[in-house]
């Protein structure tokens, strides 16, 4: 008899999911799915409202990258106005950006993933937790939540609040940086590096520890997705987005954000609330596509800071020459890079005087009818797209969220581990839980990335046993 | 003028004949919540939040549409009263869809002040979630009926004060709605001056500055009484 194991709820992840496995009479894996069973809505509750108060309203998707809806939102709104936007209001943007992928990734590493990667993926489950890894390292759990703090506080020095600023508007920012504020973060940069660099050396431990099954962790040829600078620099905030192959071919650079859509589908099944992106010239069987921080950086020439730099090149060992790393367990390491990568660029910005120019939002009205915002949020691409009436009213919501963009890929990565760790005659909590790891990698954000209500089409098949196709119900 | 004495809350007060209960109150430091009165336009009696007890009186009465007596009673707290000024409040919150959260008077509004005031910590009615627009075809101004608690300061306001009696109400009941030139798109409306007084007096993020983002209104009615101090009395203040 054919069995069906699932893991429900999968833990350590922001938001609600489930993998279902199917095993054949013999045990072996025939199926595997990630369901994401959460539903939101936000596409659709947002029509009627005005574009003013969407970075407001779409912060409130997150409570772990408020920002990044917040920037991406406001940068549709930018586009809305038909404004510049003020060079010193895009620089406490990203700013901010920055400090969100610190906190966002240090939360990923260090509280989500850490008790895999530190207590061991067979450690007793009533140990393998955030308290475990307290217990086992307090040091580096307080360093991990140190971190995390120093991101949440200087998100809060910007926007008041470090959950759900409404801070960054349309047209640019509501509020500078006081030169005392500047001092104080600046101040503690040093203790960052040195967790980082703590941090780094505990991956790099970690990957020898785990090769002998790196490899069953998502380790398959796909595309990558990512902006870049004009020069093909590691970019978080602005840029042009750039697709590479699995060889590391470029097959689409200098994309402007506001002709996204001739790179990304999106498709739908009926058994999970997140959509499933795909490179459109590929389709939804062969455009599976990643994004976040290993595509960043196997999709970047460099990263363009000192520091990450020597840790990039480093990080590209792990992959042929010329070849993006293939493996999603480096995920993990990318994360990393790019923290330190942020702190690098914070550095920098708390020290440019453009932060004392006063001029920091640009005043307009409703100047074109579609917004279009991207930006690189924590977990990879991040794209708003508006469409409003003459005054400002939202007619059509569209966000494309990074976790959806790696759904594919998360169940390729799920499957992959299923097949590599399930037998029907042994199912321990060891081997359940790399395949939770398997989604952990990724750090998706599922209240983030569910779609809206009214629109999804639903296909129920019910299918006998020997594959026939016995009965079929749509809703378009 | 005449002045009378009442009892308010135990203690004998003096009030000239003519006062309201609410304006007694005020006069003498004791504080009634309020949200439909607005000190400079008349008085309607709409959010019932004033309600007090009046010896005598079966029922609780607004104290901003009741006069002052010679020889009243009156109670403005006990655990009736505080108990119908939350279920108001909560009726209220229930009615129409009030985010507060993602508002752009968040953190700078009279009714969810009172709220906090009252100790209203949930609604215990079920939501109506009605389905209501949001108008911004005014070049200045926009309007969001799903924060309008229907105070009708804004018809007051520009009706007493500024004298162009652009806004009106339309519907009854539950159905009511304030509206601009007989229910026109609030910038096709000939008769408002953009003098922006509706959107001062506002208490709820109903109306406000177009481009506002969340909990960016800050709203003050002060200017209320100095322009109606300069044109009645002769006196312009700072």
């Amino acid at each position: 008899m054919s069995r069906t194991v699932s893991i429900d709820p999968v833990t350590r992840i922001e938001g609600h999911a489930k993998i279902t496995i199917r095993l054949d009479e013999a045990g072996k894996v025939i199926d595997s799915r990630f369901h994401v069973t959460e539903f939101r809505g936000f596409e659709k509750f947002c029509v009627g409202r005005s574009f003013w108060e969407m970075p407001g309203i779409t912060a409130r998707v997150c409570g772990i990258c408020p920002v990044s809806h917040l920037l991406v939102s406001s940068k549709a709104g930018d586009m809305i106005l038909g404004v510049r936007t003020p060079a010193p209001a895009v620089a406490l943007r990203r700013l901010m950006n920055y400090a969100q992928m610190v906190q966002s990734h240090a939360l990923s590493f260090f509280l989500l993933s850490g008790p895999d990667l530190i207590l061991g993926m067979d450690a007793d489950p009533a140990q393998r937790n955030m308290a475990g890894l307290i217990a086992a390292n307090p040091d580096l759990a307080r360093a991990g939540i140190r971190m995390r703090a120093f991101g949440q506080k200087l998100i809060r020095s910007l926007g008041d609040r470090s959950i759900h600023p409404s801070w960054s508007v349309p047209g640019g920012v509501r509020k500078s940086l006081s030169s005392e504020q500047r001092d104080e973060i600046l101040k503690q940069l040093p203790e960052m590096y040195a967790t980082i660099g703590i941090a780094l050396e505990l991956m790099k431990e970690a990957c020898a520890r785990f090769s002998a099954e790196i490899d069953a962790y998502g380790d398959f040829p796909s595309l990558f997705m990512g902006l870049v600078t004009e020069e093909g620099g590691l970019e978080h905030y602005a840029g042009k987005l750039r697709m590479i192959d699995s060889e590391g071919k470029i097959l689409e650079d200098g994309i402007e954000p506001e002709n996204y859509q001739n790179l990304i589908g999106e498709a739908e099944q009926n058994w999970s609330y997140l959509k499933f992106p795909y490179y459109k010239p590929r389709g939804p069987e062969n455009g599976m596509y990643r994004v976040g921080p290993l595509a960043r950086l196997n999709v970047c020439d460099f990263a363009g800071t000192a520091r990450a730099d020597r840790e990039l090149r480093q990080f590209r060992h792990s992959a042929g020459h010329g070849k993006p790393v293939s493996g999603s367990f480096y995920y993990h390491y990318a994360r990393l890079i790019e923290i330190l990568h942020s702190l690098e660029r914070i550095e920098e910005i708390l020290a440019d005087e453009i932060l004392d120019d006063h001029h920091i939002r640009s005043q307009a009205g409703v100047n074109q009818n579609v917004g279009i915002g991207i930006s690189e949020a924590p977990r990879g691409t991040l794209i708003h797209h508006y469409r409003v009436d003459d005054n400002g009213i939202l007619e059509d919501v569209n966000l494309i969220i990074a976790t959806g963009q790696n759904n594919l890929a998360m169940n390729r990565t799920v499957k992959q581990l299923a097949e590599r760790f399930i037998r029907g005659d042994r199912l321990e909590q060891g081997l359940l839980n790399r395949i939770e790891h398997g989604i952990r990698i990724y750090d998706p954000c599922l209240s983030c990335s569910t779609h809206e209500a009214g629109r999804m089409p639903l296909q129920v098949q019910l299918i006998s046993a020997d594959g026939k196709l016995l009965d079929e119900i749509e809703r378009g | 003028m005449a002045v009378i004495t009442l009892t308010i809350d135990e203690e004998l007060v003096s009030a000239r004949a003519g006062q309201s209960v609410l304006e007694a109150c005020r006069e003498h430091g004791i504080k009634l919540a309020t949200l439909c009165y607005l000190d400079g336009i008349s008085a309607r009696g709409g959010c019932r939040l004033c309600l007090v007890e009046v010896a005598g009186h079966p029922r609780l009465l607004p104290a901003c549409t009741t006069e002052a007596q010679e020889g009243m009673r009156v109670t403005t707290r006990n655990e009736k009263i505080d108990r119908y000024r939350r279920m108001i409040l909560e009726l209220t919150f229930a009615e129409r869809n009030h985010t507060c959260a993602v508002c752009v008077s968040n953190e700078h509004c009279e009714l969810q002040s009172l709220a906090a005031e009252l100790g209203m910590d949930h609604v215990r009615y079920d939501y109506l979630n009605p389905d209501l627009p949001l108008d911004t075809s005014h070049q200045r101004y926009g309007v969001d009926h799903n924060r309008c608690l229907l105070c009708l300061r804004c018809v007051r306001v520009c009706d007493e004060v500024e004298g162009a009696h652009t806004w009106d109400v339309k519907g009854r009941g539950i159905a009511s709605r304030v509206i601009t030139d007989l229910n026109r798109p609030w910038g096709a409306s000939e008769s408002c001056t953009e003098c922006g007084k509706c959107v001062e007096v506002c208490p709820t993020g109903a109306l406000f500055d177009k481009g506002s983002s969340v909990a960016e209104m800050h709203k003050d009615a002060s200017f209320l009484r100095r322009i109606l101090d300069g044109r009645e009395k002769r006196q312009w203040r700072r």
